[in-house]
């Protein structure tokens, strides 16, 4: 785990009390339950290990890859989301739905949840504290095309940006547009160029410049 | 939050770690083994929103989690503010649990492709009716659910479980001429959100 640096750049600094007060808080709510046994250590462990090793956006980016090379199971994906991710392997929840959005030409999709931090973290992990901002959950659905230029992605006028707002307990992930250079690679290649941000909808695959050489 | 002015450029914590300290893990995990046992997860939002506006802008993320979860236990009576000022446990639980039913099966009044107008509600609680879709007109792309309406359900008000639309709307709908006229949003809106364009008529 990483120590939190409070003037690290990026940081929102939003922190009223000193990290301490949280901290003996949070151990205090932790211990009280264990003691009335509504709740382990192990519990804390077991999950918080999870989090940082195993539920991640890789999981979104090997069934985005696979969606590339296997137009069959694309269609699955777009039918049934999580039944195409159990096929591969992973656990999805029975709890929530996911439809996964389709970029295409002329169409471009972008994930938020206004009300709170909804988030298909299931296939993407937890989401990143920029997702769960103020000037995220704000802007996203007014000026969707100003926020997408901050992340560096430009949009002609005649591509719909459809914003997604999770409001309520369906999920939704993007399925980027496979890029041109691509071609006869590896899954495992393909889903290295699948970040998390393109899965959300604020970011494209870009091919490394000297992957192509 | 959607529309809302004022807040600045989206900033993006360059290699952001999962957790940036043991403590935002921890209320992470307490938040995962106690939602849906003590406490049904509407109920935790409508906690979070209950902050005082000023408090809730300027904690952050895991400090309103860890409010809400104090607040819940306390609510609930699974520990005593006596206890969490103590650190110590003065006698087991005693919080009720939460009753889990079967959804019924889905009863949609909805289709795809059914224009629908959403009401202009602005309830005093919990509510996932967004502000910027109320009074919107907009398009119903799938049928989803049942799901408990949260409004009622995170006031433990009852368990009304309703078909959920994704409804689209077109940005000029929401956001007026400065919108492009291609772009669209799509919100996830409750059936009792929602009146058919007829029932405008």
């Amino acid at each position: 785990m990483t120590k939190h640096d409070h003037h690290e750049q990026g940081d929102h600094g939003h922190h009223p009390e000193a990290p301490s007060d949280l901290e003996a808080r949070t151990l205090a709510l932790e211990s009280l339950l264990i003691e009335k046994g509504l709740l382990t250590s192990e519990d804390v462990d077991r999950i918080i290990s999870a989090y940082e090793h195993d539920i991640g956006p890789m999981i979104g980016a090997r069934v985005v890859a696979h969606a590339w090379v296997d137009p069959d199971y694309r269609a699955r994906l777009l039918n049934d989301g999580p039944a195409a991710i159990r096929e591969l392997g992973y656990d999805y929840p029975t709890s929530t739905g996911l439809t996964v959005l389709e970029i295409t030409e002329k169409v471009h999709h972008m994930v938020v949840c206004t009300l709170c931090s909804c988030y298909p973290w299931a296939v993407l992990g937890l989401p990143p504290t920029w997702y769960k901002s103020a000037p995220y959950r704000s802007r996203a659905v007014s000026e969707p095309r100003l926020v997408l230029e901050e992340f560096g992605v430009a949009l002609p006028a005649d591509v719909s940006v459809n914003v997604w707002d999770s409001s309520s307990d369906l999920r939704y992930m993007v399925l980027p547009e496979r890029p041109e250079g691509t071609g006869g690679w590896t899954e495992e290649q393909l889903a290295s160029i699948v970040s998390r941000d393109c899965m959300i909808g604020v970011a494209r695959p870009r091919v490394p410049a000297e992957a192509n050489r | 939050m959607g529309g809302m002015h004022g807040f600045g450029p989206v900033v993006v914590e360059k290699d952001e770690p999962v957790f940036h300290n043991r403590w935002e893990g921890s209320v992470r995990a307490i938040m995962r083994r106690t939602v849906g046992r003590i406490y049904h997860l509407d109920e935790f939002r409508n906690v979070v929103e209950r902050m005082p506006p000023a408090e809730y802008l300027r904690a952050s993320y895991y400090e309103r989690w860890l409010h809400a979860l104090e607040t819940l236990m306390v609510e609930r009576g699974v520990i005593t503010l006596e206890e969490l000022r103590s650190g110590r446990a003065n006698g087991p639980a005693t919080g009720a649990n939460i009753q889990h039913e079967l959804a019924p099966a889905l009863d949609a009044r909805f289709k795809p492709g059914d224009k629908v107008v959403t009401r202009n509600l602005h309830p005093a609680g919990h509510t996932r009716l967004p502000r910027y879709a109320r009074g919107k007109r907009g398009v119903v792309r799938t049928v989803n659910g049942p799901f408990l309406l949260p409004d009622r359900n995170a006031h433990r008000g009852g368990k009304v479980w309703e078909a959920c639309y994704a409804v689209e709307f077109t940005a000029s709908e929401l956001w007026g001429d400065r919108a492009s006229a291609v772009d669209r949003v799509c919100v996830d809106l409750w059936q009792s959100y929602l009146r058919s364009e007829e029932d405008e008529a």
